[in-house]
């Protein structure tokens, strides 16, 4: 780890106006951040931390959204999204291990945009609005490729809003090595529609599967899979598996998911 | 203490009580007074030809005392090779000089070529980026068939090839070995790879250089199972160091399943640096150079046959095997493919021609050496791999087989024709532990119960045998091995009955400061608690040869139970004295001794006193004090046996293995403490699981290693394991060391990964998926897809 400075402000608008220096990050619960820096892969010069600010954490509900502040933990989601929406809490307990989720926060999650972390499915998989201390983002136009969102530099996630679906079940393929998401499944049934949404898999990051969501709107089983498929071009190919076998790993999760949320 | 309760006794191990509440001494935990601290500037390609090296910039830089490069290390020695192979045409391997610092070339992605040596870490590792080196990329050696082919690029410009040797094992059978196969009703062909491994001690490596300008000595605090062979190879081959003005201290060690048996250039560098500042210097391994520069371990290609008439009588086995050795040659880098390989080809069974053919080839790549089972996991896994895939060709249960060909008991001792002599063993009666342990009969309804959840079931079996106590040193020396493998223990008598014995065994995880006491308090018939073991400090212990190979109770516990009786002799004399007898009428009971047919005794306790304060002593007799050392040099190596039985459930959704249960029936000998010795199965059994299903260290066709964290490279968790089943209750004892034992270190590592591929292997078939009869490990989610789809 290279040196720099630290600062916590108390509020938005000094995290944003900390975050004009050059080089410098906001920090959420470090945990990728973090083990980047010690291995000397990111130097910024100045972290902002956004742990002090008031306001930036708690789960919330207003008639059928989830409110999750940018600063929640996946613990207390985990925790506390039980009630109104079971899918979101049980893909947040199985995030990382019980260290990283009492650390990591769903914003640094979704702005981090790592192609194999979580949260950025159940966010697609319900086409939730990301807030942010400036603008309101949809979820289809928040993220953007790997590691990559439409945030602009020193833009703050302050909460995100769930659409509540009527069922959902997220469905994670270990990487063996790491236990990220090789491949992971969010599928969430609205009154309007299904919506799938995948993780670790796509060489371009989270992605829909709007063969699957057509099908499954018109059926909502593993049946209505029979037939589909994604493309092993699309896929991710590396020393834990072939795109064909995620390829084939997006079909089988999303099926296990559907049966699950059936 | 009567004699029955000490071995063969659970002990609680006394390091824990240290270890758990964390007062531990490990070598980064020692800060000595105005150290320094080093940090290496390494090679971020495979292989590349040093222009230049600029320094001056980092000489610049805050905090720097100095910096080296190999051009400060070109006078001084190459770290050798062990053991001397010589080729089937009769040559000697060749021996490419391995540097302190790389010199002219860099060999492997981690090769260092500069060090830095500042105030602190921080500072030293900032001006280890701002050397400035001018390195010219050539074409890495990667792939092994390639390598050995390919003439014109060579890891080594001063040798002809990158084939290292080629050696056959042995070559007088080769010829009746390839008419056997040429002529037999069934011949097994099975094209294997032992998958690279990367060894993972929970410690990293460090090293700590002082050195006295007053006296000249050296101290070199360093995480080795075996300080006097880091003295030995320091001294007499790199620094040219006097022995007797070099202290190697190996304090607690956390593990090094064979990785930390070896000399590495980081313990020259800071002894060289600590020297020329005039302060100790401290190197600290990170994680990320774990990975790069440890020694990795197995990396063979194999190709093996097996010949059989159509009952399943062996007939032949012939292998070809292509063996990594990585850029250089680690210390016991060639004697691991062949010696502690080839000669274990023949397994448990009699086999009457076996001929073994092992290409040691250099690659661009880290070393590789002996990891935990070293040698012998590649040839089990190769064995029971071949006779598993045969008994299916050849419709017969894969227990039949394996027992028809079994060594029967009244056979030993047995001589292979791979040269060794199997002193004793009994492998019907383990596989009948093995059979009930495993509850064998119940398996068809877990069958029908794992298909009743859509999972795949199948049963794995495997036996093995391997030589441990490393080794009967008139045996290596004949092999071309260049030390003696005997080892080393003194038994001091204190005055008030206390006990201190200095082995030459380094405890890193075997628990030896709980079992060798209970060897002695056996002998002695005094409490343990009052023995303690010292071990790990080239200053205070006899020159042993450490820990690995299986090694350390066969042989020097045995030294330990001579120093004992030793002590025993001459207490005799003392107590003789003591009750005006004559020492040949002296009995010694308990820890008691006592005149033949009379009353008279005394305890031990008072002839230890009488030893340190001879006032009385006949001096041309008796002289004073109790204090005395042992060499034990083993006759013959032991042979550890056993019979493991896996079972798996594959979800055929996803190609993952789950492991549903392992059962373990090993013959270790006597056993001194069956706690401990469980936890070296379970252990090893962890490992086994691990090579078999996750680790692998890949490296890409530019040698840029893939595998070079934990976020690629797989480790076991503890909840990737199942409850183990194990039992070491058909034991026969070696006949030829004083405690009967055989050693345990690394029997689950050996004997696991064939059991739980051959489980694998059958789930598929009994699945219908008849033309999968292998799959690579490690057998991950994906390779297992893959096998279940591609067939």
């Amino acid at each position: 780890m290279y040196n720099f400075e630290f600062q916590k402000p108390g509020s938005i608008e000094d995290a944003v106006a900390a975050l004009r220096h050059e080089d410098a990050m906001p920090l959420g619960g470090g945990q990728t951040l973090l083990p980047t820096m010690k291995a000397r892969l990111a130097s910024p010069t100045r972290l902002v931390s956004l742990g002090g600010i008031p306001g930036m954490k708690g789960v919330s509900s207003s008639g059928d959204t989830l409110i999750v502040k940018g600063g929640t933990t996946h613990a207390i989601v985990a925790r506390e999204a039980g009630g109104v929406f079971p899918g979101l809490a049980q893909l947040a307990s199985h995030i990382g291990d019980a260290a990283v989720r009492s650390r990591g926060t769903i914003g640094g999650s979704l702005a981090n945009n790592d192609p194999a972390a979580c949260y950025p499915a159940a966010a697609l998989g319900t086409g939730a609005t990301i807030k942010t201390d400036r603008r309101e983002i949809a979820a289809d136009e928040f993220f953007q490729g790997m590691f990559s969102t439409a945030l602009d530099e020193g833009e703050i996630i302050t909460e995100v809003r769930f659409p509540i679906p009527q069922a959902a079940n997220y469905q994670k393929f270990l990487q063996p090595a790491s236990r990220f998401a090789m491949v992971g499944v969010f599928v969430a049934r609205f009154a309007d529609g299904v919506r799938v949404a995948v993780t670790g898999a796509g060489n371009d990051g989270v992605f829909r599967w709007s063969e699957a969501e057509s099908a499954l709107s018109s059926n909502f089983s593993a049946d209505a899979l029979a037939g589909l498929s994604v493309s092993a071009d699309d896929m991710i190919a590396d020393i834990h598996g072939s795109g064909a076998y995620r390829a084939h790993l997006v079909k089988e999760l999303t099926g296990r998911a559907v049966l699950a949320a059936s | 203490m009567p004699k029955d309760s000490v071995i063969g006794t659970s002990t609680k191990r006394r390091e824990d009580k240290r270890f758990i509440t964390g007062r531990g001494q490990y070598t980064d935990d020692i800060v000595l007074k105005d150290q320094t601290y080093a940090a290496f500037a390494r090679s971020d390609v495979a292989h590349g030809k040093i222009v230049s090296i600029d320094t001056s910039a980092a000489e610049a830089m805050p905090g720097v005392l100095a910096v080296f490069t190999g051009e400060d290390f070109a006078e001084v020695g190459g770290n050798p090779a062990g053991w001397l192979i010589h080729s089937r045409d009769g040559t000697p391997m060749t021996e490419p000089k391995r540097p302190v610092l790389a010199h002219g070339k860099v060999r492997h992605v981690g090769d260092a070529y500069a060090a830095v040596i500042a105030e602190t870490a921080e500072q030293a590792r900032d001006a280890a980026e701002a050397i400035d080196a001018t390195i010219e990329e050539l074409p890495a050696i990667v792939d092994l068939r390639q390598a050995a082919s390919d003439t014109s690029n060579r890891v080594h410009d001063e040798v002809a090839s990158n084939v290292c040797f080629d050696w056959g094992w042995i070559e007088d059978n080769r010829a009746a070995v390839d008419e056997a196969i040429k002529g037999a009703p069934h011949v097994t062909t099975l094209e294997l790879r032992n998958n690279r491994l990367s060894p993972n001690p929970i410690e990293p490596r460090c090293s700590i250089g002082d050195f006295n300008p007053g006296t000249e000595d050296y101290t070199l605090y360093t995480t080795s199972q075996n300080p006097h062979l880091t003295r030995l190879l320091v001294c007499a081959f790199v620094m040219g160091i006097p022995e007797n003005k070099l202290r190697v201290v190996a304090p607690d060690v956390g593990g090094g399943f064979g990785s930390k048996i070896y000399h590495y250039g980081e313990e020259a560098l800071v002894l060289a640096a600590a020297k020329r500042i005039g302060r100790p210097v401290k190197w600290t391994c990170s994680r990320s150079e774990a990975f790069l520069t440890d020694a990795h371990g197995r990396d063979h290609v194999t190709k093996i046959e097996l010949a059989t008439d159509f009952d399943g009588n062996f007939i032949a086995v012939r292998t070809e095997t292509f063996a990594n050795l990585g850029a250089y040659l680690s210390n016991f880098a060639t004697a691991t493919p062949t010696f502690l390989h080839g000669t274990l080809m023949a397994g448990n069974y009699t086999v009457p021609n076996v001929y073994v053919n092992v290409k040691g080839v250099f690659t661009n790549t880290v070393p590789v050496d002996a990891y935990r089972g070293a040698g012998r996991p590649e040839a089990t896994f190769s064995l029971e791999r071949v006779i598993d895939k045969c008994a299916r060709e050849l419709g017969i249960d894969p227990i039949e087989i394996r027992r028809k060909n079994y060594i029967k008991p009244h056979q030993f001792p047995y001589t292979t024709p791979v040269a060794l002599e199997y002193d004793t063993g009994d492998y019907d009666a383990v596989m009948d532990r093995l059979e009930a342990i495993a509850d064998l009969s119940g398996f068809e309804r877990r069958l029908n119960d794992s298909a009743s959840r859509g999972k795949l079931r199948g049963l794995g079996i495997s036996s093995y045998i391997e030589a441990c106590g490393i080794a009967p040193s008139n045996l290596v020396g004949a092999l071309g091995g260049r030390v003696g493998l005997y080892d080393a223990a003194t038994v001091r008598v204190n005055a008030t009955g206390t006990i201190s014995v200095m082995v030459g065994a380094h405890s890193h995880g075997q628990s030896h400061e709980t079992t060798f006491p209970q060897i002695v308090a056996d002998r002695l018939g005094i409490d343990e608690s009052k023995i303690e073991i010292v071990h790990g400090d080239t200053a205070k212990i006899p020159f042993g040869m450490g820990t690995y190979g299986s090694r350390s109770l066969a042989v020097c516990g045995s030294a330990v139970v001579r120093a004992t009786e030793k002590i025993i002799a001459k207490a005799k004399l003392i107590a003789g004295h003591m009750m005006e007898a004559g020492d040949a009428e002296v009995d010694f009971e308990d820890g008691v001794f006592s005149v033949r047919g009379t009353n008279k005794n005394v305890p031990f306790g008072d002839v230890a006193l009488k030893a340190y304060i001879p006032h009385d002593f006949p001096l041309d007799r008796i002289e004073p004090g109790l204090e005395e050392t042992a060499f034990y040099d083993p006759a013959n190596f032991t042979y550890p046996s056993g019979c493991y039985a896996c079972e798996v459930e594959v979800d055929p959704g996803t190609g993952k293995v789950e492991v549903m249960s392992f059962a373990a029936a090993d013959d270790f000998g006597n056993v001194i403490n069956p706690m401990v010795v469980e936890g070296q199965v379970h252990g090893g059994i962890a490992q086994g699981i691990g090579q078999a299903l996750m680790e692998n260290a890949v490296y890409d066709e530019n040698g840029q290693l893939l595998s070079a964290s934990y976020m690629d490279y797989t480790m076991p968790r503890a909840y990737d394991v199942p409850m183990f089943k194990v039992d070491h209750s058909a034991n026969t004892p070696c006949t030829h060391n004083p405690l009967g034992v055989k050693g345990c270190g690394e029997a689950g590592a050996i004997g696991s990964p064939p059991a739980l591929v051959n489980a694998v292997i059958d789930a598929l078939q009994r699945a219908g998926r008849s033309s999968v009869t292998h799959i690579d490990m490690p057998l991950t989610p994906s390779r297992v897809w893959d096998a279940i789809h591609n067939s």
